[in-house]
């Protein structure tokens, strides 16, 4: 099937290339980091996680994503979504590349990667990310992989693996709910330790997902020939507001426990994103702008959203503009904010902000090219055997 | 594909597998190395250590910082970081976002988070405070390394191998203290003078006190310690011990930990 | 064979690249090292010399996982003199000169031990020295 990704219109060639010069900018960047040492980027003694573990912890979200395809059509029988599944497990794919390579950027030393392997930590969150995140993975290239050939022949895929299918919907809801536990039981990290910081990543990991998958169908109706239904994509936008709604109140429940308990470890951090902190006579704000981004794009796709079918009037234009809101919001808000946010305020109640370096944004430029250079792949692939069967 | 080239297949992949995976296999069961991690082989320490008998519950050093004795001695503080940082060839770093410390001053109300700092006495406010790693009995940072590449010793220290570390900084983040610190850049560049006995690190690897685990066994006390033997400001021993000296301090003198609401059981205590 | 003259080109070019270690110096592997004994005239080391050639990585993690991890700091001993364990306070006390002993045998076999980016030998540590 591969030598479905070896022809293409010059458009995709041309895509392709562009996302090279970006995944080459990020390799030299990255050979000078892995030279010099990871002092080259904005990270410093007290924010040692920066762009590229947020970055990781926004993409597995993205990678869980799939699951909001693969719940309703394979437990729930729902019909609509069965030619879609396959750009949500090839999405995931992608998406936990990206993963795995901002982790790799991110280590200090990381040709030691292996150690995590040769000495098993089963106490360290970070252990147990390796394994759900590499199970994951494997689970959604032998589900895609097989089903996709199973369709190509046209005959039923074969029994054993919908184990698999069946498998990856807990790893699924369990690679998201790992990654936040990394944040979750830290005893020092105020903003960070509350429980309901893994639904959270959840709730907006089932909204950025498919709100990604939609802008794929929408941007592949107009270049590749290949629309996924009415029926889906309205489903699919439900299950985006639906998600989208969750992770808002969820923020807002956020707000309430910091402002009205007026403790500063849970209110300082949502002070500096939100408002501005002030310090000793000195304003920090500079994530203020991100964040209010990404109240207005998540309310502007809700309400986008919303109205289209309220008024029955869901054009792709309209979806396409709520689903680029939404997933650009979601990024601003786990992206940028959740991460940051929490690292603002030191142990010692020292305030240090956080500017990534243009050779940080470089590598981080060049993974996101890198993923969707995957991705692309994988979508012509599968578009192709589409094309293939529906003649 | 037909059937004799998928059979083929199978079985070249599956050969593969086993020949890839088979010295892998052979290593990892055979190589002492392997076997031995912080918790097994500890218990065989105790035999073979060359020094000083064991109490039953074992040893679990601790320090006491006593303040009064640095109040308007602020000088004092800074012997005992230049003693520690020369001692283990801790580089210096001038912007603070690349600093590396393994002990360091801070105000109270930095180093005292969950101590009230309302209406603080004058000489609260005036001195700063001594900080370092508090080799907690309950560490978070051990909880969260992936390799083991912090762990805890029996005797309470929390010690780190940068041999393991792959720098992934899951320890600082856990560290409610803020007391690791990483090497953003190669360290040798930016230390002045070596000390021959003691390896520096190497960049990629996070570091941070280790209450001079390599001093202890030659009878000597931690560097910081011994910078201000004279003032007696820093008393280092057993906590097990009930004949020790920091005991009877700890009898004697009231004590704050930094953050014990966490429960990390810190093992430097302040008499402020 | 489809595409012959495509193929057996590129595949003689391959084995030509993939072989060429073995005949770039004309099928010789280069002189062999010839480590300089410690200059400072001793003789025995913690094992024998043999053993040493053999097993002295393996030691060496040995020894590191007893006194970093186990604190187990009891020192070798040899030739009655004592040292504490470990690279820097045993091995280099004696090799004092690593361009001469180490690394004749370790660029001979292209082997790239990190154990120096942390651990001082000698010349390193004269290198800055303190001056007081």
């Amino acid at each position: 099937m591969i030598e479905k990704a070896l022809k293409g219109k010059p458009a995709y060639w041309m895509w392709l290339a562009i996302l090279g010069v970006f995944v080459a900018i990020g390799a030299v960047c990255y050979l000078r980091q892995f030279v010099y040492g990871l002092g080259l980027t904005g990270m410093g003694r007290d924010i040692s996680w920066g762009l590229y573990i947020s970055q990781f912890t926004f993409l597995v979200g993205v990678a869980a994503g799939g699951l909001m395809l693969v719940l309703p059509y394979y437990v729930h029988d729902y019909k609509a979504f069965g030619r879609i599944t396959i750009l949500g497990e090839f999405l995931a794919i992608a998406a936990i590349l990206m993963c795995l390579m901002f982790i790799m950027a991110d280590l200090g030393q990381p040709l030691r990667g292996l150690n995590m392997i040769l000495h098993p930590t089963p106490n360290s969150m970070l252990f147990w990310d390796m394994v759900v995140l590499l199970g994951y993975l494997t689970l959604n290239i032998i589900c895609g992989w097989v089903i996709l050939t199973a369709e190509r022949k046209q005959v039923k895929p074969p029994k054993w693996v919908y184990i698999f299918v069946y498998i990856s919907i807990p790893f699924a809801v369990s690679i998201h709910t790992v990654t936040a536990m990394l944040y979750c039981g830290l005893p020092g990290r105020h903003f960070w330790l509350t429980a309901i910081t893994a639904p959270r990543f959840l709730a907006s990991a089932f909204a950025a997902g498919p709100a990604l998958i939609v802008l794929a169908c929408l941007i592949m109706k107009r270049v590749a020939n290949f629309d996924a239904g009415k029926e889906a994509i309205s489903k699919i936008t439900t299950i985006i507001m639906y998600a989208t709604i969750i992770n808002g109140f969820f923020v807002l429940l956020e707000f309430f426990v910091g402002y009205y308990s007026q403790i500063p470890g849970h209110m300082h951090s949502l002070e500096y994103l939100f408002f501005g902190l002030e310090h000793h006579g000195e304003t920090y704000n500079n994530l203020v702008p991100f964040m209010w981004t990404f109240v207005l794009f998540c309310l502007g796709g809700l309400g986008l959203l919303a109205y289209g079918k309220i008024k029955d009037k869901l054009s792709d234009g309209l979806v396409g503009a709520a689903c680029a809101m939404i997933f650009l919001g979601l990024y601003l808000d786990k992206g940028l904010g959740f991460v940051l946010g929490g690292l603002v305020v030191n142990p010692l109640n020292q305030v240090v902000e956080y500017y990534p370096t243009a050779n940080e944004i470089g590598i981080t430029l060049g993974i996101w090219a890198a993923g969707f250079f995957v991705l692309t792949l994988l979508y012509k692939i599968a578009l192709g055997v589409e094309h293939e069967v529906e003649g | 594909m037909d059937k004799q080239r998928r059979k083929f297949l199978k079985i070249a992949g599956a050969t593969a597998l086993a020949g890839v995976s088979a010295p892998a296999v052979v290593k990892l069961t055979s190589t002492p190395s392997f076997a031995s991690s912080g918790q097994e082989a500890a218990a065989d320490a105790g035999q073979s250590d060359g020094h000083g008998e064991k109490a039953p519950t074992g040893i679990r050093y601790g320090m006491v910082i006593d303040m009064r004795k640095l109040y308007g001695n602020q000088e004092l503080i800074d012997k005992a970081i230049d003693a520690c940082h020369t001692v283990h060839n801790v580089p210096h770093f001038d912007n603070k976002q690349n600093e590396i410390k393994w002990i360091w001053k801070t105000p109270f109300a930095n180093a005292f988070v969950e101590h009230s700092s309302y209406h603080s006495s004058k000489i609260t406010t005036d001195n700063d405070f001594a900080v370092l790693c508090n080799h907690c009995d309950n560490p978070p940072c051990v909880r969260v390394c992936p390799t083991k590449a912090t762990f805890q010793m029996e005797n309470g220290i929390v010690a780190m191998d940068y041999h393991r570390c792959i720098g992934c900084r899951f320890c600082m983040m856990g560290c409610p203290y803020g007391a690791r610190s990483f090497n953003w850049f190669n360290p040798r560049d930016h230390i002045e003078t070596y000390n021959p006995d003691f390896p520096t690190r190497t960049r990629g690897v996070v570091e941070k006190c280790n209450f001079c685990a390599e001093r202890l066994p030659l009878g000597k006390e931690p560097a910081c310690v011994e910078a201000l033997k004279d003032s007696r400001a820093l008393v280092f021993g057993d906590l097990n011990d009930p004949h020790s000296e920091i005991r009877q301090v700890l009898d004697k003198e009231p004590t704050i930990q930094r953050k014990p609401s966490l429960g990390t059981k810190p093992s430097i205590f302040y008499i402020v | 064979m489809y595409n012959k003259i495509t193929i057996i080109p590129g595949l003689i070019i391959f084995v030509v690249l993939v072989t060429s270690p073995i005949w770039y110096n004309g099928l010789q592997a280069g002189p062999m090292p010839k480590p300089e004994l410690p200059p400072g005239g001793e003789q025995k080391c913690v094992r024998p010399a043999a053993e040493m050639r053999d097993i002295h990585m393996s030691l060496l993690n040995e020894w590191r996982d007893d006194v970093l991890r186990d604190g187990n700091r009891v020192s070798v001993t040899v030739n009655g003199k004592e040292y504490r364990k470990g690279l820097q306070m045993a091995c280099m006390q004696c090799h004092s000169n690593k361009e001469k002993f180490c690394d004749t045998c370790h660029e001979y076999a292209s082997v790239k031990p990190y154990c120096w980016d942390c651990h001082l030998s000698p010349a390193e540590a004269a290198s800055k020295k303190e001056t007081h």
